[in-house]
């Protein structure tokens, strides 16, 4: 039904550009999720398509129209904000029905729209309460009933889960993806700064940082092909570990040298000749980290701290390491692990588990 | 003594002596009359605390009721003396009242004023604050509406005696009418909407008032609800009525049951612009025409004043007390 793409769009403030170059196509019945560090222009971006947020430059279209300066109220979105931002004087029903009021619509389809709306989300009970006295998370799903009865076709999330616990945030979670399921041809648009719900929800990630859209693609891919450092170091968690090294070997298949480690260590990551002897990032994510016993290895270090929580346990290496200026590594071992604080480890990552990149780019990416 | 000596002395004889007396009161119920140690130690803690807050509350509650409480009760005796005062005449000083068609007519103006002046200084207030907001210039323009408050209501109706002078040299409504030709009038003479004109007055003052509380509460909104309804299709009036507006009731009532408490006290117009004669007096002008003249007669409608007033106080408290929740 909707296709909304995003062309050269840019967004300035005078001067100053928050956004620039962001080239997006969303399909039909897709659930993007907009994720970056805070002020990456995310939350900007979401406005700038429910029209709440002049677009400086580029285009913005829904269904192959050109809605950039078209009210916000006619572009077939509806918003769910972070705050709610329920009508505190309208009981739940008056809430779910202004939309449709002001539309001018008839009793009976507001009625019909409203109840709908209110058995999806189980809100069927509480119709006539006022907002003040619902818990947050059935505010929330009031937030999202009224989008519901406008039956919009794109719905835009602008962290709709952060003013919850940690609990009721798991529980809305996955209220929200089982609501995605039931309405398989409505496209969503959710902005969160938390990876986890990035990666539960998604159907494609957009990753953005500095300005621009630093990757899009399915949660998976971001994590088994992280485009660039940003992106590798920002999903996942810990962070993955980056480390300096040299490439030796060119070909299908890259042999690297590394800065902490010793002999050899290989990436599945094809490479050019051009590539011979250049300095490069080598990546390890710390749930990748194996402990070695091998002459070739890619970072050996004392354990400073561990952290045992029984399904897995965490390493702190020391850091810094001298004439780097990285974060501290981190192994993520499973199981129970007893006595390694202190110890001298050797560790190493599986080919197909070490990414290189160059200049910043992974090599897979080029 | 100069004035500006006495007037620093009082400053701070009234500031270290209210602290002095909490210091020394303090000191004497912990010190001497329960003192904190010996066999009762702990009973004469309990007592203490149950005292302390009598004693501190006790300057409060004594100026109060000399010079709040008991003028009440007085006067209300008074009301029932006779015009010289020593005769006790029950009632009638009540029952001349409801027979005076001088103080019908009061009345009737007083309930004129008490629904026009909070209601149009309300509006007009809202009106102004919500126009102003956005504007660049907005606050020059809230200042100049709110200066009128500054000014006493003696002096805000020698300005309006200036505006409504018959002389269309001097003013303005007469200058109009010259222009196209009409001979002069003079408002305050117009029966019945003299009372308009003078209420005008007020409404001019207390505008500012309305404007600047209602403006604060309109900034309170939550960004987020406006937005929602413009997301929602609400057009800018929809956008006021149905969401705005409704958001701060509450603190729309409150600035209107104050303006209403405020018309009641009101009688320094009235009394500047015609003393009201030309059928424009209202309860607390009436009662001055009777002060120093006929005192039980002024206590009587000096009662029926409070009267009025109380439940719009009692009903303007509670809003108060409930917005700040």
């Amino acid at each position: 039904m909707a296709d909304l793409i995003l062309k050269d769009v840019v967004k300035s403030y005078g001067d100053v550009n928050v956004l620039k170059d962001i080239n997006l196509d969303i399909e039909t019945g897709e659930l993007i999720v907009f994720v970056g560090p805070s002020g990456c222009g995310k939350s900007t971006l979401l406005r700038m398509i429910a029209g709440l947020e002049k677009i400086t430059d580029g285009t913005l279209s829904i269904d192959g129209q050109v809605m950039n300066d078209v009210p916000p109220a006619q572009r077939g979105i509806a918003m769910v904000f972070q705050t709610y931002a329920l009508y505190p004087h309208m009981t739940v029903r008056d809430n779910m029905a202004f939309a449709l009021n002001i539309a001018g619509k008839s009793k009976d389809e507001i009625n019909a729209a409203v109840g709908g709306a209110a058995e999806k989300l189980q809100l069927g009970p509480y119709l006539d309460r006022l907002p003040k006295e619902l818990s947050g998370g059935q505010r929330q799903r009031v937030a999202i009933g009224r989008a519901i009865v406008r039956d919009p076709k794109v719905y835009l999330f602008d962290e709709p889960l952060s003013n919850l616990d940690a609990a009721l945030r798991v529980a809305t979670r996955i209220e929200i993806a089982q609501l995605k399921e039931q309405m398989p041809d409505s496209t969503m648009i959710y902005v969160t700064h938390d990876q986890v719900e990035a990666m539960t929800l998604a159907s494609r990630i957009v990753v953005l940082a500095n300005r621009g859209i630093a990757q899009v693609g399915s949660p998976l891919e971001l994590y088994e092909r992280p485009r660039n450092t940003f992106v590798a170091q920002f999903i996942g968690s810990p962070a993955m570990n980056l480390l300096g090294g040299k490439i030796v070997g060119t070909g299908d298949i890259t042999t690297l040298e590394l800065a902490d480690g010793a002999g050899q260590i290989t990436s599945n990551y094809p490479s050019r000749s051009e590539d011979m002897g250049a300095e490069v990032q080598v990546g390890i994510r710390p749930e990748d980290m194996i402990a070695t016993e091998d002459d070739n290895y890619a970072f050996a270090g004392k354990v400073d701290i561990t952290e045992a929580l029984g399904e897995v346990t965490q390493l702190y290496f020391s850091a810094p390491r001298p004439g780097e200026d990285t974060d501290t590594v981190i192994a993520k071992l499973h199981g129970i692990h007893r006595g390694l604080r202190g110890q001298h480890v050797k560790m190493t990552g599986a080919p197909d588990k070490v990414h290189v990149f160059r200049d910043g780019i992974s090599l897979h990416h080029r | 003594m100069s004035p500006l000596l006495q007037g620093i002395i009082t400053i701070l004889v009234g500031v270290f002596g209210c602290v002095g007396y909490f210091y020394a009161a303090n000191l004497v119920l912990d010190k001497v009359i329960f003192p904190a140690r010996g066999p009762h130690a702990g009973r004469n803690i309990n007592r203490a605390t149950a005292v302390r807050p009598w004693l501190f509350l006790f300057p409060a509650i004594a100026i109060l009721g000399i010079y709040l409480v008991y003028p009440v009760v007085g006067s209300f005796v008074r009301s029932l003396y006779n015009r010289a005062g020593d005769e006790f005449i029950g009632a009638g000083n009540y029952a001349t009242l409801s027979g005076d068609p001088g103080f019908q007519t009061a009345l009737f103006n007083n309930a004129l004023w008490v629904l026009f002046v909070p209601a149009a200084a309300t509006f007009i207030g809202l009106v102004v604050a919500q126009l102003t907001d956005r504007l660049s210039w907005g606050n020059i323009a809230k200042s100049l509406i709110f200066m009128p408050m500054a000014i006493s209501f003696v002096g805000a109706s020698l300005i309006w005696k200036f505006v409504y002078a018959g002389d269309p040299d001097i003013g303005i409504i007469n200058a109009v009418r010259d222009v196209i030709g009409l001979s002069p009038v003079d408002p305050v003479q117009i029966p019945f909407w003299n009372n308009f004109f003078l209420m005008f007055i007020l409404v001019w003052i207390q505008t500012g008032f309305a404007m600047v509380i209602l403006s604060a509460a309109l900034r309170g909104i939550p960004e987020e609800t406006i937005e929602a309804a413009i997301i929602d299709g609400a057009n800018p009036f929809q956008l006021f009525f149905k969401i705005k507006v409704p958001q701060i009731m509450g603190t729309i009532v409150v600035v209107w049951t104050t303006i209403t408490i405020l018309v009641l006290k009101v009688f320094d117009i009235v009394y500047t612009m015609t003393g009201g004669n030309f059928g424009t007096d209202i309860l607390p002008s009436y009662m001055m025409s009777f002060m120093f003249r006929d005192d039980g007669r002024a206590t009587a409608v000096a009662v029926v004043i409070m009267v009025v007033v109380l439940p719009v106080m009692v009903w303007n408290i509670r809003q108060a007390q409930k917005e700040m929740r």
